[in-house]
């Protein structure tokens, strides 16, 4: 088993190394075509004028692409930080209590188990259990759980869950993920700020410019406006799909990790039993958490449906793998199946 | 045209020897750190039980010879460690020891209600069972690791460069004695001997 993970751990770094790069750079093509596009249409619109109205502000495309270069740029090396900020989160620096000094002991031992550096360990004062990982290189990741993990989950269980996350750690999975949340938020921002421009832009001077645009022009506005309109959703589907299979990868990860995989299921069935939302944890960052924080009902269902939309795998599902694990290595071992 | 192939069939050759042997050199030295970080996590633990033992000791006076175990599994564990890495058998052997003294005296302390319910020795417990982690995961990982190696050093075509990226199998941590851990049955009924 253990050849097998490590075969497809590096290509699973590899890949998440490769995704990171190629998530950037769609962004910043995404802007580049915002710049440049729309500058393009503006010159088609205005191409019948006469030469001293003729617009072709050559400047736009450039300016574009550089705050789409800059906000990825941005977006990379500050998303742990805004992620977490995004939750408030705190640090657990000094732990203040008996079951934080665990916390901090059974991090620490996954740690080792994983074989990655200590990560920072943070709290999120939201009663409902849920947890993720964060961070662009297993050097320097964070691992934060909610308050109510803490107090729902014994030594084991807690455990089995920050396995996973370390799992996601060390996978890079975190460094793809995190990026991603980033940018999503990076567009949703931009999105509400420009829609109001839009809006402001169209109630002044939009009825005095009825130029005439060309069939050309006047089709490639509308894929430009339906760019601006449909990037969030694009961007949240993209975290759907790159959300779903690892959930899978990290519990058998966990499992190598803690070698409890019952421990997790255990955990698993707690956490899909106080099926309340995690309000401290918004749709943004619902894709890094080991639990859909949204608290759909989607995760309950297998169909193709949810299959599409959800951004974790059916709970059901992932137990039952869990248990099949723990059965085999109880077998394996002569003890009694529970 | 044939020696187009000829050369093709070269390169790809080169490229995989040099792919087999950089993987050789990694896993070697993923599994030394390994090493080193049982390393690490067995000093933490024979720190922190001098401690441990200086916290019970008081109220444990009924127990002394599960504490002199523990003490002299200790300083034998740390006299064998002192020896060096080469030494791989005698520091597992010396360390499985401590740990079966240590999980005995685990025991005990869940035998005396009074001693539990002090929140220093709850605290103790929890420091205790957290370096029996760690130093058990700490053996996982090298123990996963060195399988790794092994295994790749072996499969058949990664062997033709072993021997010459001087890879040589790595000794795996055993656990052994598991007569060590089992819990010894202590009388309390006062009843004489027979």
């Amino acid at each position: 088993v253990t050849e097998e993970t490590a075969l497809t751990l590096f290509q699973q770094q590899d890949a998440n190394r490769r995704r990171t790069v190629w998530l950037i750079l769609c962004f910043v093509l995404f802007f580049a075509w915002l710049g440049f596009g729309g500058d393009y249409i503006y010159a088609l619109s205005t191409a019948h004028a006469p030469p001293a109205q003729q617009h072709h502000v050559w400047w736009f495309g450039f300016v574009m692409l550089g705050i789409g270069g800059v906000l990825a740029w941005y977006a990379y090396r500050t998303g742990p930080e805004k992620v977490l900020w995004a939750t408030g989160a705190e640090e657990v620096i000094e732990p203040a209590d008996a079951r934080e000094k665990q916390l901090v002991n059974v991090v620490e031992e996954m740690a080792i188990a994983a074989g990655v550096p200590r990560p920072r360990i943070w709290i999120v004062p939201d009663p409902d259990p849920n947890a993720f990982a964060t961070g662009n290189a297993p050097e320097h990741a964070h691992v934060a759980v909610t308050r109510g993990l803490i107090d729902l989950c014994d030594r084991d269980e807690l455990q089995a869950v920050i396995g996973h996350e370390l799992g996601h750690v060390k996978n890079l999975d975190v460094r793809l993920m995190t990026t991603l949340a980033a940018l999503v938020g990076a567009v949703l921002l931009i999105r509400n700020g420009t829609s109001r421009i839009f809006a402001s832009g169209r109630n002044g001077d939009g009825r005095g410019r009825r130029s005439n645009l060309g069939p050309l022009a006047g089709i490639l506005l509308v894929v430009w406006i339906l760019s601006w309109i449909l990037a969030p959703l694009i961007a949240q589907l993209l975290a759907v799909a790159v959300s779903r299979k690892r959930e899978y990868l990290a519990d058998a990860m966990g499992a190598q990790f803690t070698r409890n995989p019952l421990a997790l299921a255990r955990a698993l069935e707690k956490i899909e039993a106080s099926g309340a939302p995690t309000t401290r944890l918004r749709s943004g960052a619902a894709h890094m958490c080991i639990a859909d924080p949204l608290g759909s009902r989607l995760g309950r269902q297998d169909g193709r449906l949810a299959d599409v939309l959800a951004t974790h795998p059916p709970m059901a599902k992932r137990i039952a793998i869990l248990k099949g694990m723990g059965y085999a290595q109880l077998k394996r071992e002569g003890g009694a199946i529970p | 045209m044939s020696a187009w192939i000829l050369l093709v069939l070269l390169v790809v050759v080169v490229l995989w020897v040099v792919a087999a042997y950089n993987g050789l050199v990694s896993l070697k030295n993923q599994t030394l750190n390994a090493f080193k970080q049982i390393d690490v996590q067995l000093k933490r633990r024979h720190d922190l039980i001098p401690n441990l033992v200086n916290a019970v000791r008081g109220a444990m006076d009924f127990e002394k010879d599960t504490l002199e175990a523990v003490i002299q599994a200790r300083n034998q564990a740390v006299n064998v460690n002192a020896a060096g890495p080469e030494a791989v058998k005698q520091i597992s052997h010396a360390e499985n020891v401590l740990s079966g003294a240590l999980s005995r005296l685990m025991v005990v302390v869940e035998r005396y209600p009074q001693l539990k319910a002090t929140a220093n020795i709850g605290q103790l417990q929890e420091e205790l069972t957290s370096t029996e982690n760690k130093v058990a995961f700490a053996r996982q990982l090298y123990n996963d690791t060195a399988t790794q190696y092994n295994t790749k050093q072996q499969q058949f075509p990664t062997s033709l460069v072993a021997g010459w990226a001087h890879a040589e199998r790595a000794a795996l941590w055993e656990i052994e004695d598991t007569a060590e851990r089992v819990v010894p049955r202590v009388d309390l009924s006062m009843k004489p001997k027979t």
